[in-house]
């Protein structure tokens, strides 16, 4: 697949403050791609820095393989959606759509044929003649994505769109995203802090973390193979598990527990960390597996799942059990472990440990 | 500690709107009780009132075993905890803590040890000489909290102290309060528009919709048999779906031939709607069931969520991660488990049991 766009060796400071260090970003044409990070990564600067609204200190940008680091940011065909809809207040819904098309001079008819096409794809056929006082938020955000549509650019850059949606409009709109991202077949390069967004959505998820991407992959990539401590920590929900240990080839030990080694090639008594997700944790007593033993420090239950904290030594974890797991504060629980889905972090480079 | 009742009370403002209408709540001793509600369902103003900031149009407050209703606040023996940036700035951790003790004139002696009580169990012991502003936001909130536990009252209230957190924070925090609140036994009146939050601390939660008790229920209750159509939508993320359907027998059917096991007395012909949770569809190549498309799949790492447009509505099926289907591909849903629950179209209300 070819690239749409291409960021490499791209810097840039403020002041004293190194936003992006040397970042390198392929984003292949019509993937769904996400730029996923905490506030202050440098998610926004990289998407401004593609649009040409900020110049880097040095790296380059290509659109469909040209070098587009000097371009105006019109002549990019690129456009963009904040999470602010910036609509004009006074003017329609079908004016606000038609405002960069007009600014094109294109006739009348073709105008309204391309907001008609672009009203259907996202379902605001009923909306076009109010002004956005008379919209919901979740309403205002298609019309604003109506208007960026309607440009039909090269690539759509997105700034956290969903953010000032409720969780029920959040939840629909990512349905609506990738839905309206496969009838466009068209880039999406889309920017956000909340890493649900990012595995629901995209194809491919990039990770930024202080100006720099910790690593690339398919959704289920980064959350299967984190390649380091932080990833691991930042992808998933509840997050992973980490307990201090240190490692000898037959056993990984720490504070009061130890597990059997499944393989993890490290030099003899190095500190480390295991990582574990809550999902490869039971409660349900299995002869002769791996296993975690403590004590329940509290007990939620969210209806499809129950969420168990246990206290070992002086840390905790967290395992997923069934709907209906009950247990008392206090009581001494042992939890078997998947040695197959255990993560091991050098507690130096945080970096994970490969299996031998 | 002591129990909270809530008992007939009405709240009408001066234009007409009213914010709570006849509410009966009872807050057992130990307790820690969820009011649960959108924006305006009247779950705030019920607090304000039992903490003594709002008076009611109507109706009792009970705290142990005294009639409060026309006390002052501080003449109630409670605590209320807002969102953590009421810590003052200026003042250290300990002077935060101990501004409630002080403020009621209490020797210094018992402010202290009060004080290092509570940073004891709180694990905040590290932080108390330094001023709110250096802390993270966990920090910050768990001396928020330490500021309301260092009383001993009778009961806390809880105005959605976790809300301004980002979500990490509030799930560490989440824990935190349920743990505490578990050891110490503390009675707890916790007000949330967050289901998450509702189901994971509360022993009960009560719903509230326009002033209203919509339902009263332990987290599983609530979550495996909502009392109303409101609360169907209101519990669960994907949210339940609410699938018209016609009873035979002992079958719910769908448009498109979904079939869903039916309870018991249902009459013959009747036009229901079924609440089935996204966990109890099962998306298969074929098979018995309804046809439909995928619209979108979310793949969330421990589970994938599929959206799927078919003849019995847009339904929503939660399954493990190793179910992969690709998107725009046409799959068969099916029920799967023991009867859900089954509302009446017209009132929303659940029918049978």
């Amino acid at each position: 697949m070819s690239s749409a766009i291409v960021a490499s060796g791209i810097s840039k400071a403020w002041g004293e403050v190194q936003a992006l260090k040397d970042l390198e970003l392929d984003v292949p044409e019509g993937s769904f791609f996400v730029l996923l990070g905490p506030s202050g990564a440098g998610k926004t600067t990289t998407l401004r820095v593609i649009a040409g609204l900020e110049r880097p200190d040095s790296g380059t940008v290509r659109l469909d393989g040209i070098d587009a680091t000097t371009a105006q940011p019109a002549a990019r065909d690129l456009a963009m959606v904040f999470q602010s809809y910036a609509l004009y207040p006074k003017k329609t819904a079908f004016e606000n759509i038609a405002s960069p098309l007009l600014a094109r001079r294109l006739p009348k008819s073709e105008i309204a044929e391309r907001i008609a096409q672009v009203a259907a794809l996202l379902r605001i056929e009923r909306l076009m003649e109010r002004k956005p006082a008379q919209m919901s938020g979740g309403e205002q955000q298609r019309v604003a994505l109506g208007r960026a549509l309607v440009r039909d650019p090269r690539a759509f850059l997105m700034d956290e769109p969903l953010t000032n949606l409720d969780l029920k409009l959040r939840v629909e709109m990512r349905t609506e995203l990738t839905r309206i991202h496969r009838s466009l077949g068209r880039t999406f390069l889309y920017v956000t802090n909340d890493q649900v967004e990012a595995m629901s959505m995209g194809d491919q998820v990039a990770i930024l973390r202080a100006g720099t991407v910790q690593q690339v992959g398919k959704p289920e990539e980064v959350y299967d193979h984190p390649a380091t401590k932080w990833v691991a920590t930042f992808v998933g929900s509840p997050r992973m598990n980490m307990l201090d240990c240190s490692v000898a080839a037959d056993q990984i030990r720490g504070q009061g527990w130890s597990l059997p080694n499944p393989g993890f090639a490290t030099q003899d008594g190095s500190p480390a960390v295991l990582g574990v997700r809550s999902e490869d944790l039971s409660l349900q007593r299995r002869e002769e597996s791996a296993q975690l033993a403590g004590k329940v420090y509290a007990v939620e239950p969210l209806g499809d799942r129950t969420l168990v904290d246990i206290e070992i030594g002086s840390q905790r974890f967290v395992v997923k059990a069934d709907p209906t797991a009950s247990y008392k504060l206090g009581e001494p629980v042992v939890a078997s472990v998947d040695l197959d889905r255990v993560h091991l972090f050098d507690a130096g480079t945080e970096t994970a440990v490969a299996r031998g | 500690m002591a129990q909270v009742l809530v008992q007939s009370l009405h709240k009408a403002f001066p234009d007409g709107t009213v914010a709570v209408h006849e509410l009966d709540l009872a807050i057992g001793d130990g307790e820690l009780f969820v009011m649960l509600g959108p924006s305006g369902c009247g779950k705030t103003t019920t607090l304000r009132i039992v903490a003594g900031l709002e008076q009611q149009t109507s109706g009792r407050i009970m705290i142990g075993d005294e009639d409060v209703s026309a006390r002052r606040p501080s003449e109630r023996d409670i605590a209320m905890v807002f969102q953590f940036y009421a810590l003052y700035p200026h003042m250290t951790c300990r002077d935060n803590m101990a501004f409630p003790l002080r403020a009621a004139g209490r020797p210094e002696a018992e402010v202290k040890r009060a004080v290092d009580e509570a940073a004891r169990m709180l694990q905040l012991e590290p932080y108390l000489d330094r001023r709110p502003t250096r802390l993270s936001g966990g920090e910050q909130q768990r001396v928020a909290l330490g500021r309301a536990m260092v009383r001993s009252p009778k009961a806390f209230l809880m105005d959605e102290p976790l809300t301004n957190l980002d979500a990490e924070l509030r799930a560490d925090m989440r824990v935190e309060v349920k743990h505490l609140q578990e050891r110490l036994g503390t009675t707890m009146l916790y007000v949330t528009h967050d289901q998450v939050e509702a189901m994971a601390l509360g022993h009960r939660i009560a719903i509230l919709n326009q002033g209203r008790l919509e339902q009263l229920g332990t987290p599983m209750e609530v979550y495996d048999r909502p009392a109303t159509m409101f609360a169907a939508r209101f519990i669960g993320s994907p949210p339940m779906n609410l699938i018209e359907a016609e009873v035979s027998d002992g079958v719910l059917t769908a448009n498109g031939g979904l079939a869903i096991k039916a309870p018991d007395g249902l009459a013959r012909g009747a036009k229901l709607v079924a609440g089935v949770r996204p966990e109890r569809l099962a998306i298969s190549e074929a098979g018995d069931g309804v046809r439909g498309r995928i619209v979108s799949r979310e793949a969330l790492g421990d589970e994938n969520i599929y959206v799927v447009d078919s003849p019995a509505g847009q339904l929503h099926v939660r399954t493990p991660p190793t179910v992969r289907f690709p998107e725009e591909h046409i799959v068969t849903v099916a029920h799967q488990g023991a009867a859900p629950p089954v509302y009446d179209p017209e009132t929303e209300k659940a029918v049978g049991r």
